[in-house]
């Protein structure tokens, strides 16, 4: 009982936070949204003792990202008059139509399958919580040539976000 | 009496995180379309990019394995990364159009 509660706790508040993101039409709300989403979604990756990754996404999603989102809302301020007529003719319509398929196709799988789908193997006991050392364990043997690339690939993002957001033209005109 | 039984053991397996993990994506894809504002599209995207974590997470649970939850670090990198760049480039998109809209980047027409 308490195991489905705590699943269905932070479900509901992903859904809530997740319709809150793309109907809000205040930017800093929909920020909110996203920070209630990501926290909720924390919460159920302790459920599944995922207990290192909860922490990560704590710091990194819901604190680090969500502030640079706060941050460029500041700079470029809240666009109230956001356009709302479609450039491509009966978009919202088509995607709408798009998306009640998807929720409708998985609701009959779901519903005729009593929510209990065969997903190929039988799920496995598996106990051990996501601590550091469990993931360092992997992370730095088995995984450790991603690790450089992705490290690589940070490297390259900040500094092509230094020069995409350097104003050349108005350091030139000061000098 | 049984049924009774049955609603209170409710045991909560993959299926109803996959199940979550694909209402949140096609959510967030829902969002990616109907918004114009570039700064709601990027956050629909990490809406997305959830969404597919999720499923990562509980497969790891699932099949008794570590490597679900290590490769989440990567998609949460790439994420970050890919967050860094795109504010960029709206912020510098903002400074000559003094707006955030998608439908007026035209630049690149061919």
């Amino acid at each position: 009982m308490i195991e489905a509660l705590l699943f269905f706790a932070p479900a509901s508040l992903i859904i809530i936070g997740a319709l809150i993101v793309i109907f809000a039409k205040n930017p800093v709300h929909n920020a909110m949204g996203l920070v209630m989403t990501l926290v909720s979604l924390a919460i159920i990756y302790i459920t599944l003792n995922a207990t290192f990754v909860a922490m990560v996404q704590m710091l990194v999603y819901a604190g680090a990202v969500m502030t640079l989102f706060l941050f460029v809302i500041m700079m470029i301020g809240v666009d109230k008059k956001e356009q709302t007529t479609d450039s491509i003719k009966g978009q919202t319509f088509l995607v709408s139509g798009v998306f009640l398929i998807l929720i409708s196709l998985l609701a009959y799988v779901a519903i005729s399958s009593d929510f209990k789908w065969d997903l190929w193997f039988p799920p496995v006991e598996f106990d051990a919580e996501g601590t550091p050392q469990l993931i360092a364990g992997v992370l730095f043997t088995e995984w450790i040539f991603p690790f450089e690339i992705i490290s690589l690939l940070l490297i390259v993002a900040t500094a092509a976000a230094i020069a995409l957001a350097y104003d050349t033209k108005k350091r030139n005109s000061n000098a | 009496m049984t049924q009774r039984n049955e609603i209170v053991m409710l045991e909560v397996t993959t299926d109803w995180y996959l199940t979550l993990a694909a209402i949140l994506f096609s959510i967030g894809f829902l969002g990616m379309m109907i918004r114009k504002n570039a700064l709601i599209m990027f956050m629909c995207i990490e809406l997305m990019l959830n969404a597919v974590n999720l499923t990562f997470i509980s497969a790891s649970k699932h099949f008794g394995q570590v490597d679900g939850q290590v490769f989440v670090f990567f998609v949460l990198v790439v994420a970050a990364a890919e967050v860094v760049v795109g504010l960029a480039i709206i912020v510098s998109i903002f400074r000559k159009q003094s707006s955030a809209s998608v439908d007026v980047l035209n630049v690149s027409r061919g």
